[in-house]
């Protein structure tokens, strides 16, 4: 195992390589830029962030009405030139309360699924690919964590830190990096018993370089859908903790309560749920056509 | 002796006595294995014991906190805590309570007086076991079915409908998906028979009042599991062993079966093991929308007025329920894939 393999070869076999020699992220983000659905979908995503960025200073220069500004004698009013999606219950813009909402919905849609990802996806692999023992303990530990009552340990966390937008995704993070872990877990499982990471082994790889370049890229998929599933389920779950009192305090506007208060009112005014729904749906699908662009760029069988 | 008679095994050394943990034989390998992993329930049950009675008591409030300015008395407070031992330190009372779960004593309710746990447990946990297990049912055939069309036929109008029903699914809450089944079903089917039929809307009983529930509670999780199994489903296709399988003239129904859904099986059977256990632990919208007396609800309850006893046998139920679910899918991976081994 320890023999040193003479020097020569390795330069012959870099010859072998593709004669352009370009790393693995670099080709990935080269062919992610020639996949238009994916641009698309960042691009939306990028005017999400923008507009949640710009809102606020819509509202300063008066091109877009104040989101907490209420009239009521024009409560659940249609579309109309000065309110272009009508106005909710309470008479308020329902286009400047999407346009916050988005604040604090992206932020909690992504940052929670960074944090699920970064938790999840490390203990999942480290738990595939080291099994035995290692994978037992973690195994157990995800289960303990999937059992225990997450209400409770965000009630305490919102109690003890109090009820800010850090401690909230925080809290909705710590709690559902499980099924992740799992999922990546049953991946790497299958996928490490498979020839290429056999003869990646054989060539003498690092475990990190296996891990990472072989298990990473391959076990992505359903981690993407995971993700992107991941993002309206953080979203509503917002709104539920606001409905326990736990959450970010009304008025400020988030998609998850605007859907929420709105149902009330299904029947009568569906634009109150529908609209944003709608945001909430577009956003999803964006990521899920980025996710796809980045699967399919970092699968070599797609290479033309 | 037998071992050297009939294995040509010379006998004594370690290598037997290695034998009774790890047998050769597949079967005894996955009784092993079962048992193994049903003993190791026992410390996961005990550490979630543990760190939900730390939790408990770190929430802010007690089970005798009353809603408005009608509180109780510091003596009736003090009375209580002596009657149902919260004056002990915690340490005593955390001892006590696992020698009373050793001997399947949950205590009583706070909220509900002179009800034991277990009874309130298990009567409400048979209408939430019915509805999950059916929900389970509708969302294995239909998520792994439109998962897999979907991806045979990418790209194309099937495809589309239902990743689009996938997306719908995900990004519409619970508790408008319920609402909405009670606007077509309840209200407008009421209107369209003149009044003749219309599916229940409140309640539970062993007929139609399933069905609006069920469907609730299923639409999330079959529209992950759909777009789980197509993303999984098109990573298989592109195999080359899937192209020998077309290129050697096989039928189709044996090709997607043996070969696409066993393969493509492995991330779809990982997310079924946590989704059964979501689906019997109970969702607290779908039993507020339909008025379900089910496990969810009350668990949101006990949290809420901090009936210590029902939040730790719930706790304790469900992790039972996870492991058990997990364990599962551990097995099921070694039938799917012969090439992922027990450890």
């Amino acid at each position: 195992m320890a023999v040193p393999i003479p020097a020569a070869p390795v330069e012959l076999q870099q010859d072998w390589d593709v004669p352009e020699q370009i790393g693995l992220w670099t080709d990935v983000w080269r062919r992610f830029r020639r996949n238009r659905i994916a641009v698309l979908g960042a691009v939306v995503v990028a005017i999400l962030i923008i507009d949640a960025i710009l809102a606020p200073l819509l509202v300063h220069f008066g091109i877009v009405q104040d989101p907490i500004k209420q009239d009521v004698t024009n409560s659940f009013a249609g579309p109309s030139v000065g309110h272009l999606l009508g106005t909710d219950q309470l008479g308020r813009d329902m286009l400047s309360r999407l346009m916050h909402g988005a604040q604090i919905s992206l932020t909690i849609g992504i940052l929670v699924q960074g944090i699920i990802l970064v938790i999840g996806g490390t203990i999942g692999l480290i738990s595939g690919y080291a099994g035995g023992r290692t994978d037992n303990l973690l195994m157990r530990f995800t289960d303990i964590w999937y059992a225990f009552p997450d209400l409770i340990f965000v009630l305490v966390l919102v109690s003890v830190f109090g009820a800010s937008l850090l401690s909230i995704f925080v809290a909705i993070g710590i709690v559902n990096w499980v099924g992740l872990a799992r999922l990546v877990r049953g991946q790497v499982l299958s996928i490490k018993e498979k020839e290429f990471v056999e003869s990646a082994r054989a060539v003498g790889s690092s475990h990190l370089k296996i891990v990472l370049r072989h298990l990473v890229p391959n076990a992505l998929g359903p981690v993407i859908i995971t993700l992107t599933f991941g993002i309206p389920q953080a979203i509503f779950l917002e709104a539920v903790l606001s409905y326990l009192g736990v959450g970010i305090p009304p008025p400020t506007p988030s998609w998850g309560v605007m859907i929420q208060d709105g149902y009330q009112a299904i029947f009568s005014a569906p634009g109150q749920v529908a609209f944003p729904a709608i945001a909430v749906a577009i956003t999803m699908l964006s990521f899920t056509f980025i996710g796809d662009g980045l699967r399919d760029a970092l699968d070599p069988r797609m290479k033309r | 002796m037998a071992n050297q008679a009939v294995g040509g095994r010379p006998f004594g050394g370690a290598r037997p006595a290695r034998r009774l943990l790890a047998p050769s034989s597949r079967a005894g390998a996955l009784t092993v294995f079962i048992v193994r992993r049903l003993l190791w329930m026992l410390p996961v049950v005990f550490f979630v014991i543990l760190i939900t009675f730390i939790l408990m008591h770190l929430a802010p409030g007690s089970p005798w906190d009353r809603g408005g300015g009608r509180q109780l008395s510091a003596n009736v407070v003090q009375n209580l805590n002596v009657r149902y031992g919260l004056d002990k330190p915690l340490w005593q009372q955390f001892v006590l309570y696992l020698w009373n779960v050793v001997h399947f004593d949950f205590g009583l309710s706070y909220q509900y007086q002179g009800k034991t746990v277990s009874s309130l447990l298990l009567g409400s946990w048979v209408y939430t076991f019915t509805l999950g297990v059916l929900a389970f049912c509708v969302i294995v055939p239909v998520g792994i079915g439109l998962g897999v069309i979907a991806a045979l036929r990418q790209n194309t109008r099937v495809d589309y409908v239902a990743m689009g029903f996938s997306t719908f699914g995900a990004s519409v809450p619970n508790f408008v998906v319920g609402m909405l089944l009670i606007i077509i079903f309840g209200v407008y089917l009421y209107t369209l028979t003149g009044g003749a039929y219309s599916l229940p809307v409140a309640g539970f009983g062993l007929d139609d009042h399933l069905i609006m529930p069920v469907l609730t509670l299923a639409t999330l999780p079959t529209a992950f599991i759909a777009r789980l199994t197509r993303a999984s489903t098109l990573d298989i296709l592109r195999q080359d062993y899937i192209r020998t399988a077309w290129a050697k003239g096989l039928p189709e129904r044996l090709v997607v079966l043996k070969h696409i859904l066993k393969n493509s099986l492995i991330p779809v059977v990982t997310a079924l093991g946590p989704t059964f256990a979501f689906l019997v632990t109970g969702s607290v919208i779908v039993e507020t929308v339909f008025a379900i007396p089910g496990i969810g609800r009350s668990f949101v309850t006990a949290v809420l007025s901090r009936d210590y006893t029902m939040i730790l046998a719930t706790t304790v139920l469900f992790s039972v329920v996870v492991a058990v679910a997990n364990l599962v899918v551990d097995v099921l991976y070694v039938f799917i894939d012969p090439r992922v081994r027990l450890s």
